[in-house]
């Protein structure tokens, strides 16, 4: 039998297999935690326009009003207010400021100075190496909270000290994550080829470590801000942090915790807030390390 | 003979371990002329990619150490030269290509921005002539639609190509000896050779000294003026390479060129060196081929040999080779 000859036509189509490249970039945008995330740092920015009282209006007479679809509620005071009669979103929507204040500016100042001990360890290995990893240890190994309490102690508690207090524990998190990536990157021949072509260790360093780490760095970040806002808000639970009148998220639970069985929405809102914010960074950066970096596991 | 454009004279460079001082690069001895190219060949581990990272200075530290020796590129003594002036002299003077295409351009810029680094630093060009001459020297390695090219990725480019933006990357300054690390190793054979007759074009249009790392004798033999044969950090032998492949005098080149499968002849099996390579932190006193080499004698056990001449410009680090 003589073969047919087979037109393009006839040929089935294959299935075309996206690549694994195409799908993680093609992948559904994590809405809810960006959703979360973009609303919380709006209200931040915008609290004064937002909030409908001071935070601050204090009024006896309306202590302990429920949030407004709760029997006893009123429009005026739509989460309710606490034990001395300040409207709780407002506060609440005040003390979003604290959180990604202190969540953002601790987060960069560990990035930078991790980062520069991670790039410096990695790259010049040897006794530095061994030098600023022992530093990353014993910086590890150092309690944030107890660090902080001491610093509240001695100087007063404060927005800077809390700010301090983390960050200079939280480096250490950078820099051995960062250290361990730049270890992989030296053993590639493009740094080697750039040392040939007569790259010094600034240029190095500078133009072709950091660029590469950038990936891991975003990751960590969003990562790390999630914690940073947990830490700050239980330093401020335990009076260690933003001192009061500055409505902060950890003092308004520790304000409401005598009175959780009466008036559960004083210490519940500001904790549902810190777990809706957290998660959110949370899963952006779960996000982010699958689309960036799938290799990153391990954080 | 005009002066050679790198003249390396004893170089030693040991690498001190937990397991003990090796002794990587052991009194090493060479030279090579403008438009010449040396083969450096020898199994892993015989030092030749450790004698060429010490001609720019680029052992692993802090292990390793220079110990003895002396360097000179068209005469200026490098040896003494402070880390800064190093610098200035890997690149412009000195290139080296790497092995592996895969990893050798960095994955977060594109082939324009990693080409125009060099000649920026070298030449000190900026803006559209920095970019005209990062296309030439595209061009020059003879990848198509350089000017498109600049703005492609590393990783949108196969092997080959990569290969080709190192090259032009080594070229940029340009140097007067270049060196290649088994730069065909990981490519496909059409494009190795390709990729070979390339390299002998630039240094023709460059008069560049080239030293080939390889341990492919086929290469050699297409591609080198002279082969150094290297073995436990020395030089065995090291003369023309027709001479060499015709006449090898050292026992151990004898070894190497009988194990190549050759075709149409008529043998069973391929000839193997016994034995394996020696432990460089325990080298035998002697020499150090002396426990794998089919003529040893007892005198080989006690006293390295030096290199003896054999014939007009070939020697042999041999006892057998010894004047009588």
């Amino acid at each position: 039998m003589p073969a047919e000859p087979v037109t393009p036509d006839a040929l089935p189509l294959p299935d075309v297999q996206v690549s694994a490249a195409r799908e993680a970039r093609g992948r559904r945008l994590p809405y809810f935690s960006l959703g979360i995330v973009t609303l919380f740092v709006l209200v931040a920015i915008l609290a004064p326009l937002l909030s409908p009282a001071d935070p601050a209006d204090q009024s006896l007479r309306n202590r302990f009003k429920p949030p407004v679809w709760m029997e006893g509620g009123t429009a005026k005071h739509l989460l309710g207010t606490d034990r001395l009669g300040r409207d709780m979103l407002s506060r609440i929507i005040w003390g979003s400021r604290v959180s990604l204040a202190a969540g953002v500016i601790t987060v960069l100042i560990a990035t930078a100075f991790g980062a520069a001990m991670g790039l410096v360890a990695g790259y010049y290995g040897g006794r530095v190496d061994v030098v600023l990893m022992r530093v990353t240890d014993a910086t590890m190994s150092f309690p944030v909270i107890l660090l902080a309490l001491i610093l509240a102690v001695t100087v007063g508690p404060s927005f800077t000290n809390v700010v301090v207090a983390i960050a200079v524990i939280l480096w250490a998190r950078f820099a051995r994550v960062i250290r361990g990536q730049v270890l992989t990157l030296m053993g590639l021949d493009f740094i080697a080829q750039a040392r040939i072509a007569g790259a010094g260790a600034w240029r190095i360093i500078t133009r072709h470590l950091f660029p590469n780490t950038l990936n891991t760095l975003v990751v960590l970040l969003t990562l790390q801000i999630g914690y940073v806002i947990i830490v700050e808000a239980s330093l401020s639970f335990l009076g260690a942090g933003i001192p009061p009148p500055t409505p902060a998220w950890g003092s308004m639970i520790a304000e409401g915790r005598e009175f959780v069985t009466s008036a559960w929405w004083v210490s519940g809102l500001p904790g549902l807030a810190i777990l809706l914010v957290v998660l959110a960074f949370n899963l952006l950066g779960d996000w982010l390390r699958d689309t960036l970096d799938p290799k990153l596991r391990q954080l | 003979m005009a002066v050679p454009v790198i003249d390396v004279q004893d170089l030693r460079t040991y690498l001190v371990t937990r397991w003990g001082t090796v002794k990587a690069v052991d009194g090493v001895s060479f030279s090579v002329a403008e438009g010449e190219t040396l083969g450096l060949v020898g199994e892993s581990g015989s030092g030749k990619s450790m004698t060429c990272l010490s001609l720019i200075r680029l052992t692993p530290r802090p292990a390793s150490r220079i110990v003895s020796g002396r360097i000179r590129l068209d005469g200026d003594e490098l040896t003494s030269k402070s880390e800064a002036e190093m610098q200035k002299i890997r690149g412009r003077k000195i290139a080296m290509i790497l092995q592996d295409p895969m990893s050798s351009l960095n994955p977060v810029y594109s082939v324009g921005m990693q080409v125009r680094e060099p000649v920026s630093l070298y030449h000190g060009l900026r803006g559209k002539s920095l970019t005209a001459r990062a296309a030439a020297l595209l061009a020059a390695v003879r990848i198509p639609a350089p000017e498109t090219r600049l703005r492609a990725f590393p990783f949108q480019m196969s092997g080959g190509m990569r290969q080709r933006v190192v090259g032009a990357m080594a070229i940029a300054a340009p140097p007067r000896l270049l060196i290649a690390d088994e730069p065909t190793t990981s490519l496909d054979l059409t494009i190795q050779a390709q990729y070979l007759g390339l390299l002998e074009e630039l240094q023709h249009q460059h008069r560049l000294a080239m030293i080939f790392i390889t341990h492919n004798l086929g290469i050699v033999s297409k591609i080198c003026d002279r082969v150094a044969v290297m073995y436990a950090g020395r030089i065995v032998e090291m003369g023309p390479v027709r001479q060499i492949f015709k006449t090898p005098a050292h026992p151990y080149t004898r070894a190497l060129l009988d194990s190549i499968p050759r075709l149409g002849a008529r043998r069973e099996r391929l000839t193997a060196i016994d034995g394996q390579p020696p432990d460089l932190a325990r080298l035998p006193g002697g020499c150090a081929f002396a426990p794998r080499c089919p003529k040893v004698m007892d005198r080989c056990r006690v006293e390295a040999p030096p290199a003896f001449p054999v014939a007009p410009g070939q020697t042999s680090a041999c006892w057998l080779d010894a004047p009588a």
